[in-house]
């Protein structure tokens, strides 16, 4: 197959997947009863009256972890063509695999560095 | 970069594995065989899953489980899925209808998607993209999407917390998986999923003609992707975002009938495109023990170029370690009660991360020097 008969194939995939999805909940639109009553429609919290709106400001407190994820999955994405051609290196080619390693584990460790900082600091421990 | 070195560089080009279903006719047919096949096995093998979830509850807690329906209780699942479909619709006044709707959709179709570059035996594939495993585990973590939106159009202070703790521990657990995965990778050479079945069925233990799996060198690697997975698909002990003793149930509070229903299809077919994963990288695919060919094959360790009874038995393989894995995956959520969700974030970042990346470390240099 092509990469366009291989991608190709993916789109339809999506597009028959979504078709599914809207088969079904039209099948449960057929097939439902409907009675709606003021009570059932609230929203739910413990049973009783909801105390203020669902959408109120809450405190995430691991909004440190989401930095640390951007750095290190930007830093994935740079390890996986190194992955695929570490194990081709040898010492014919114009990059040794020793040079692909260790620079590698400088870039890494570099980022390592900066966990450990996190950690000193004591961003990853809730109080 | 100079370009006489990018071109010596350059691994030889990849050429996909033909699939089985790659026939002599028009492409439109292909792929609505394809399509037909991926559809089939997504709502066949979650149900599977779930019964024997059921089950294995069941018998782990001095139940029985469901014996009602069907010949012992088989049919449990398929009652349930036309119960669920007659339901009624419920959708609080407060909440932001369309989103509310779409949600469980998000979280479905990237769960199909998955199946597109699964192999299940030689040629039981639909593409071999040279991209697999990276496809697999960007597509896997789409799903939060929908969990993350369907949490908070639901207007509801227990949604809206469970959605965003599935965000967060999404993005605790990515790093782990994806990490353990790259040491794989590192192994294998090669990023296609069929490729690493072929590397592992043709990898042996330097000076020796021993056929290993990848599980044996990468044990820790296997450990931490099993954990990590586990966390993505919020199963228990790692289901802090539905936690029902303290958030209800979480994103799916207000959510019922079929779309709670879509939302639960979401997670076992997660069960069963993680489980696949973990047998394709770490258990040899659909070779029944390491050196043993298949049937009537003949290519890379017996493993590839097969009759159909070759191919049946290497689906069926392949569906055995994959309902093994899952028994597990059930074993852990009986055993073991949930994590606060501080010692999730814990777990991942101070033990999980450090520990793949020393993984890859060995395992880059042990590809150098050894293998």
């Amino acid at each position: 197959m092509s990469f366009g008969e291989q991608y190709g194939t993916l789109a339809i995939l999506v597009i028959a997947g979504s078709v599914l999805y809207a088969i079904i909940m039209l099948l449960n639109r057929v097939m439902r009863p409907s009675v709606p009553t003021p009570q059932k429609l609230t929203t739910y919290e413990c049973g009783v009256d909801a105390a203020g709106v669902g959408w109120s400001q809450t405190s995430i407190r691991y909004y440190v972890f989401a930095f640390l994820f951007v750095i290190f999955d930007v830093e994935a994405l740079f390890l996986l063509p190194w992955a695929v051609i570490v194990g081709d290196l040898d010492a014919t080619t114009p990059i040794s695999p020793t040079f692909a390693i260790v620079a590698m584990f400088l870039f890494v460790g570099t980022l390592l560095e900066g966990l450990a900082y996190a950690w000193k600091k004591g961003v990853l421990t809730w109080e | 970069m100079n370009v006489e070195l990018t071109a010596s560089l350059s691994p030889a080009v990849f050429v996909p594995a033909p699939s089985a279903f790659d026939l002599d006719v028009a492409f439109g047919i292909t792929v609505a065989i394809k399509v037909a096949f991926i559809l089939a096995l997504f709502l066949v093998v979650p149900l599977v899953v779930g019964y024997m979830e059921h089950k294995a509850m069941g018998r782990l807690q001095h139940r029985r489980g469901p014996v009602a329906a069907g010949p012992f209780g088989t049919l449990q699942l398929v009652a349930d899925g036309i119960k669920f479909i007659q339901k009624e619709d419920v959708i609080p006044a407060a909440a932001d209808r369309k989103v509310f709707a779409l949600a469980p959709g998000l979280a479905l179709v990237p769960a199909i998607l998955v199946f597109l570059v699964l192999p299940f035996g030689p040629g039981v594939w639909a593409v071999d993209l040279e991209l697999g495993l990276f496809y697999a585990l960007a597509i896997s973590s789409v799903s939060v999407l929908g969990v993350m939106m369907g949490g908070w159009a639901s207007a509801n202070k227990f949604s809206l917390i469970g959605g965003l703790r599935a965000g967060a521990q999404l993005i605790a657990y990515e790093l782990p998986l994806i990490l353990a995965a790259i040491a794989v990778a590192v192994q294998a050479g090669t990023l296609s999923l069929v490729g690493i079945v072929e590397a592992q069925a043709t990898f042996t233990l330097p000076g020796t003609d021993l056929n290993l799996w990848f599980v044996f060198p990468q044990i820790l690697g296997f450990v931490i992707f099993f954990l990590a997975s586990l966390a993505e698909l919020s199963r228990p002990p790692f289901d802090m975002p539905i936690a029902d003793s303290e958030l209800v149930f979480g994103y799916m509070t207000e959510y019922t009938g079929i779309k709670f229903a879509m939302y639960l299809l979401t997670e076992y077919a997660g069960m069963v495109s993680m489980s696949a994963l973990m047998v394709v990288l770490y258990l040899g695919g659909w070779q029944l023990l390491p050196g043993v060919g298949l049937p009537g094959c003949e290519g890379a360790g017996g493993m590839f170029d097969c009759g159909w009874l070759g191919a049946i038995g290497g689906v069926v393989i392949t569906l055995a370690k994959i309902l093994i894995l899952t028994f597990i995956m059930v074993w852990a959520r009986v055993a073991y009660p949930r994590l606060r969700e501080d010692q999730l974030q814990r777990l991942s970042w101070l033990v999980l991360v450090p520990l793949s990346l020393i993984n890859l470390a060995v395992i880059a240099i042990a590809k150098v020097v050894v293998f």
